[in-house]
Order: structure tokens, then C-alpha cells, then sequence
């Protein structure tokens, strides 16, 4: 992992979108720098732009101006097929919803982002049952999105983003259908994985108890940066 | 990567049972209505060509033209000579010669009075020479229901149903009342040496088949024919040969002499050119409208699966999936759906189809009162075609519907796509 590295550079970036006859600016002149490493949020209120800007990051979408560097790629400029390429080696997501394929079971999901990148079945199995692993579902390579409780699912959405070894790992509101235990345990485990692996987080997210666990916190309001933070880990 | 993709459409019986199901039914269909349809007009075809027009006739101009009120009084004459010359002439051909005449059979009692009489049409077939290929054309062994096959001259078969209806058995005598070729009235005695059953409602209903010597004799017909039907050595209809031997044949024929031979072709008696015109276009109508409506039914399902999986293409997406790699793999899905369907549509039709091509349906029971030289038994045929006429479209509207239904993947923006996950 390129730790202490820039990994995302956004300069002066607006985002607009058609609202009937006029323009909706969601994001509105917005600079900001991201080393490798990083367990960062980006905390807000509805509408401040912060799944907007993740959106971005992940190459889902592209500037209107500005530019959005991620991993020295800048994103306005890359091919559909480049930024799913980028998005299948260097970034993980993680939902608020889990988003697990359901008709697969907690290993098929995990491996799907391999098979993309056509690596040879044994490595996969290997990766795999190490990022289960990682997230404590090694009994449960064999179950499927509904016989699992949503704080398992969550987990194996992790195990999904951080199989490839990302070098970022996107998470929109993932505590959002969790109970308190389960958020805890989810965060503690990103935790680990950011100490361990140096995987840059970046969350989006209004959860007091993600808030609660980010070393830096950027708060967006009307589609502008309003502070951005380092807090100090007790 | 494809067998994931399967392994996933195979667990999930809404993106693979629902396609198949229609696949298989659309194909099914469109077999079993082919075979079907070629079934009936090959056994019409068949049925005609055996029984009234052979591959082509030769008849006299007037009798030609008023060949429904079968008027022997204007029968070809010194058939001898005219079939030596057609067997000459015509080597790839049989040629036969029968005679067609209508009449009362009158079934007489112990004392010869009438006991009982009915209409029949007749046939007077080459029965009794050796050499002779009629009974077997005319599938006459294994439509014998009493009795035997007339041996002798004076015999002859009558249909089972005619049989019980004046009450006659194998053995009783029977009286044909008629006229001569010359207009004058004959009456005519026959033993009966069987009973028959054709399954054609029009013959079952009041045949009778004599030698063609006897009726030559009782129609007062020496070396005389109704008709001089030809059939192809190969046993199969080929009409441009047909249309090319007619051709052949009538320029030698002398337009104003209304007792010049003519030569017909299958095609061209009885109606059956435009029939067969009508049931082509019919079976292409319909076999048109399924395989149509079988593209919407698969559009439609296409797009309802493509509307369900909006967030499992938004999460492969965002997995790092490519836009073309997702629409690739809908395409592979849909290739196998249509495979499968198509494979399992077209062997049920297939083996339906074999069956009843084999077995028949009867359908007697409701062709008691036809009047067209229809068979009672329907079968259906099973042909070369038929093993790619459903195949290919249900492979085609499969792809198509999904090819039109993926559509939506490209005209959405990744973040539109992404956004519907959540």
C-alpha cells in the first residue's frame, strides 16, 4: 500500500446536475487530499454532497469541472472501461445496504471481484478464505445473504472489498442498517484492516458511531468542504 | 467467469425458469404446428394423388373439363394402345389405368327382391393381374376389414360402412345399376369378397372396387378408361417435373379436338394448388405470429429481469465490472436460456409429433358428413426442417430480447445505475 502517499487529489471540483429546466450544484469548489492509509469520513447532512463526491472517488461518476485524481488517474478523463478497470484493482465499496448477489453464497460474493481479474483458482480460494477470515466468517463460506443476520452480511461485504487488496476502500453509510454491536464490531474490523494492511479508508457518513472512529473528519455542507479535521485516536 | 454466471442463473429460477418455460413453449408450438401442418397437406396430397389425381392424369379435354360428374361417355378410348405409348414416352412414370363411375348397389334377398340399396362411387382398378401395383398404392391389404382381396373376376370390395349399411357380408351378392358409357342403363352383378376401410369419411361412406375388366364389361367400356393416372418410380411428388412432363405432353395434344388427351398435374386438380398455396401461407402466418410473439413475451421478460437485477449490475459495476462485460454476460445468459428452451422445445415437439405421425388421431367422428377426399386418420410429418424451424427463432428471440432489454445498461450512467442500489 502507498502509505503517506497521495492517493486522491480533488482540485477545485464541481459537480452539477440537470433539475428541470435549471442546475443543481451538489458539489461546489471542493479541495482536498487523501494520503494512503487514511480513516477518513466525509460527515453532512443530507444533500451536502457527500455520496456525490464518493461517487466520484470510485469513478461511478466524473467531474462537471475540476479534476478528481485517484491513484494519479484523473477520473473526468478515464474510459468507462479504464475506471472499471481502476475500480476492479484499486477500490473497495462497501453499502449501507450490503448489496451481497444473493443467489451467491458468503464465498461466491467474496471471490466475484477476482474472477474480474481472471486470478487462477487456487490464489482465489486462498484470498478468499483469507479475507473471510479476516472478517471471522470462515463457517460461513457456505451461506447465503438470507440465512445470514445483517451485521454477517455487512462483514462479508467487507470481506468483498478488501479480497483484492485495495488500495481504498469506499464506505456509503455502512452502519446505517446495523445495531450498535454490530456497527461496533463492523468498525473495529476496518479499524484492523486499515492498521494491518494500510488500506485508506473513506466513509460517508452522519453515524455518531463511525464519527466516533475516524481519524479525520471533513465536513461537507451545500456541496462545500466546511472543515476538515485530524482528531487524535484516544 | 461463465460458470459463475450459470452457476447464478441456475439458482435463481425467476432470471432462467420463467425464459425457458416460455422457450420451450414458443418452440414446442411452432415444431408440433409445422409437423402438423406438413402432416395434413402431405397425407392430402398423398391421399389425392393415390385415390383421384395420381402425380398427373391423362384424361380426354371434355372429360377434363367436367371431371366432378365423372362422364365416362367421355373416356379416353383404346387405352391399350395410349399406355404403351405413355409407358414409352414417359419411362419415369407408372402409368395405370382406372375407371371412376357412380351407380345404385342394390343388396338383394333370399327371393332377389331389394332388400336394401344405397349410392356408392366406384373404382375399377387393375385388381387381378400379377403384376399389378394398385392394391398395395391404394393400401388396400391393410385396410381389408372382412373377407379377402377379390381373386377372381366377378369380385369385388366394398367399404365396411357401405357394407353395414345394405347388410351385406363377404360372399353376398350385390347388383350395380348404372349407365353405360354410351347412355344406356346396365345392371350388373358382383360377389362380394371383403369389406374396407380407408379412414376418408367420402370413400368409407359408400365405395366400392372391382376389377377394372369387370367394370370395363359392366360400363360396356372395352378398351376404354376414365382416366390414366401416373405416378413417379421414386414414389414422390416433384411438381417442376410434373409441371415438365404436362408441358411435354400437351404439345402434342390438338386443342380443338375435345376428345384429345390432356395431360394434369397433381397440382393442378381438385384445388389442390391453391390449398397448398393457402395451408404454406397459413402454416407461415402462424408460425410467423408465434415466433413474434414469443420475442415480445422474451423482450418483456427481458426487460422485468433487467428492471430486478438493476442492483446486481449496479454492485458488478461497481465491483469493476465493465458495462460491455456486463452486457456480454446478459447475452451469454440469454444464449444458454434460448440452448436449453430450444433444445427442450423442439424434442418435445419432435417426440409429440413422432408419436402421432406414427400413432395418428382419429378424427372420423367428426368427418362423417365431408365431402372432400379428406383422410380420417391425421398425422403429422415429421421433416428436416422441423428440427431447426423452432430451434432458430427460439434461439434468436431470446438473444433479441435481451440484446434490446440490456440496451438500458448503456443508456444509464454508471452513477444512475449505482444510485438505484441503494
Amino acid at each position: 500500500m502507498e502509505s503517506n502517499k497521495t492517493v486522491i487529489e480533488i482540485r477545485n471540483l464541481v459537480k452539477t446536475f440537470p433539475m428541470g429546466n435549471r442546475e443543481f450544484t451538489a458539489l461546489n469548489g471542493i479541495n482536498l487530499t487523501f494520503t494512503g492509509g487514511e480513516f477518513s469520513g466525509l460527515v453532512g447532512p443530507s444533500g451536502s454532497g457527500k455520496t456525490t463526491l464518493l461517487n466520484i472517488i470510485g469513478t461511478l461518476d466524473s467531474p462537471t469541472e475540476g479534476e478528481a485524481l485517484v491513484m494519479r488517474h484523473s477520473v473526468g478523463k478515464l474510459s468507462q472501461k479504464k475506471a472499471a478497470h481502476l475500480r476492479n484493482l484499486k477500490i473497495g465499496f462497501i453499502f449501507q445496504t450490503f448489496n451481497l448477489l444473493p443467489v451467491y453464497s458468503a464465498l461466491e460474493n467474496v471471490e466475484f471481484p477476482l474472477l474480474l481479474q481472471k486470478m487462477n483458482a487456487a490464489s482465489r480460494k486462498k484470498a478468499v478464505m483469507d479475507a473471510l477470515d479476516w472478517v471471522g466468517l470462515a463457517d460461513k463460506v457456505r451461506s447465503r445473504p438470507a440465512q445470514m443476520s445483517g451485521g454477517e452480511c455487512q462483514r462479508v461485504a467487507i470481506a468483498r472489498a478488501i479480497v483484492k487488496k485495495p488500495e481504498i476502500v469506499l464506505a456509503d453509510e455502512p452502519t446505517a442498517n446495523l445495531d450498535a454491536e454490530n456497527s461496533h464490531h463492523i468498525l473495529q474490523t476496518m479499524v484492523k484492516l486499515n492498521k494491518e494492511l494500510g488500506t485508506t479508508f473513506l466513509f460517508a457518513t452522519h453515524d455518531e458511531k463511525v464519527i466516533g472512529y475516524l481519524r479525520r473528519i471533513i465536513k461537507l455542507y451545500d456541496g462545500k468542504v466546511s472543515s476538515d479535521e485530524i482528531v487524535t485516536v484516544k | 467467469m461463465i460458470r459463475f454466471i450459470f452457476k447464478g442463473l441456475l439458482r435463481d429460477r425467476q432470471r432462467s425458469l420463467l425464459p425457458v418455460i416460455v422457450v420451450v413453449t414458443g418452440v414446442f408450438l411452432t415444431v408440433f404446428l409445422h409437423c402438423w401442418m406438413n402432416g395434413i397437406l402431405g397425407d392430402l396430397i398423398d391421399f389425392n394423388a393415390k385415390f383421384s389425381t395420381g402425380h398427373v392424369k391423362v384424361m380426354t379435354k371434355a372429360y377434363a373439363e367436367r371431371v366432378e360428374q365423372t362422364p365416362n361417355d367421355l373416356a379416353l378410348v383404346q387405352t391399350g394402345k395410349l399406355t404403351e405409348t405413355l409407358q414409352k414416352e414417359f419411362p419415369e412414370m407408372a402409368w395405370i389405368q382406372r375407371i371412376r363411375f357412380g351407380g345404385l348397389i342394390d343388396a338383394p334377398d333370399a327371393q332377389g327382391e331389394t332388400r336394401s340399396q344405397g349410392p356408392a362411387i366406384g373404382w375399377g382398378i387393375d385388381l387381378l393381374s400379377a403384376n399389378s401395383t394398385e392394391t398395395q398404392r391404394l393400401n388396400i391389404p391393410k385396410s381389408m376389414v372382412k373377407g379377402h382381396i377379390p381373386t377372381q373376376a366377378g369380385e369385388v370390395l366394398i367399404s365396411e360402412q357401405f357394407a353395414e349399411k345394405l347388410k351385406v357380408v363377404p360372399g353376398d351378392q350385390i347388383t350395380l345399376l348404372g349407365s353405360t358409357m354410351f347412355g344406356s342403363m346396365t345392371v350388373y352383378n358382383f360377389k362380394v369378397a371383403g369389406t374396407v376401410k380407408f379412414g376418408s369419411a367420402i370413400l368409407d361412406r359408400g365405395a366400392i372396387i372391382a376389377d377394372i375388366h369387370d367394370v370395363q364389361l359392366a360400363l360396356d367400356m372395352p378398351d376404354a378408361a376414365s382416366e390414366i393416372l401416373g405416378y413417379f418410380k421414386t414414389n414422390f411428388y416433384n411438381k417442376e417435373l410434373a409441371a415438365a412432363e404436362v408441358t411435354r405432353f400437351m404439345t402434342s395434344s390438338d386443342p380443338a379436338d375435345p376428345y384429345s388427351p390432356v395431360m394434369v398435374s397433381l397440382r393442378d386438380q381438385n384445388g389442390l394448388s391453391s390449398m397448398v398455396d393457402y395451408m404454406d401461407l397459413v402454416s407461415a402466418i402462424v408460425i410467423s405470429i408465434f415466433v413474434m410473439a414469443m420475442s415480445l413475451v422474451l423482450w418483456n421478460a427481458g426487460l422485468l429481469g433487467g428492471l430486478r437485477r438493476y442492483g446486481e449490475v449496479g454492485v458488478r459495476l461497481a465491483m469493476g465490472e465493465s458495462k460491455g462485460h456486463v452486457y456480454r454476460s446478459l447475452i451469454s445468459e440469454s444464449i444458454l436460456i434460448g440452448l436449453v428452451g430450444s433444445l427442450i422445445g423442439s424434442a418435445i415437439g419432435l417426440s409429440l409429433s413422432f408419436w402421432i405421425q406414427k400413432h395418428g388421431i382419429d378424427v372420423s367422428g367428426f368427418m362423417k358428413n365431408a365431402s372432400m377426399m379428406l383422410p380420417a386418420v391425421f398425422r403429422t410429418e415429421v421433416t428436416l426442417p422441423a428440427f431447426y424451424v423452432g430451434f432458430v427463432p427460439g434461439l434468436f428471440a431470446t438473444v433479441i430480447g435481451t440484446s434490446l432489454a440490456g440496451i438500458g445498461i448503456y443508456k444509464r450512467k454508471t452513477a444512475q445505475l449505482f444510485k438505484e442500489l441503494e
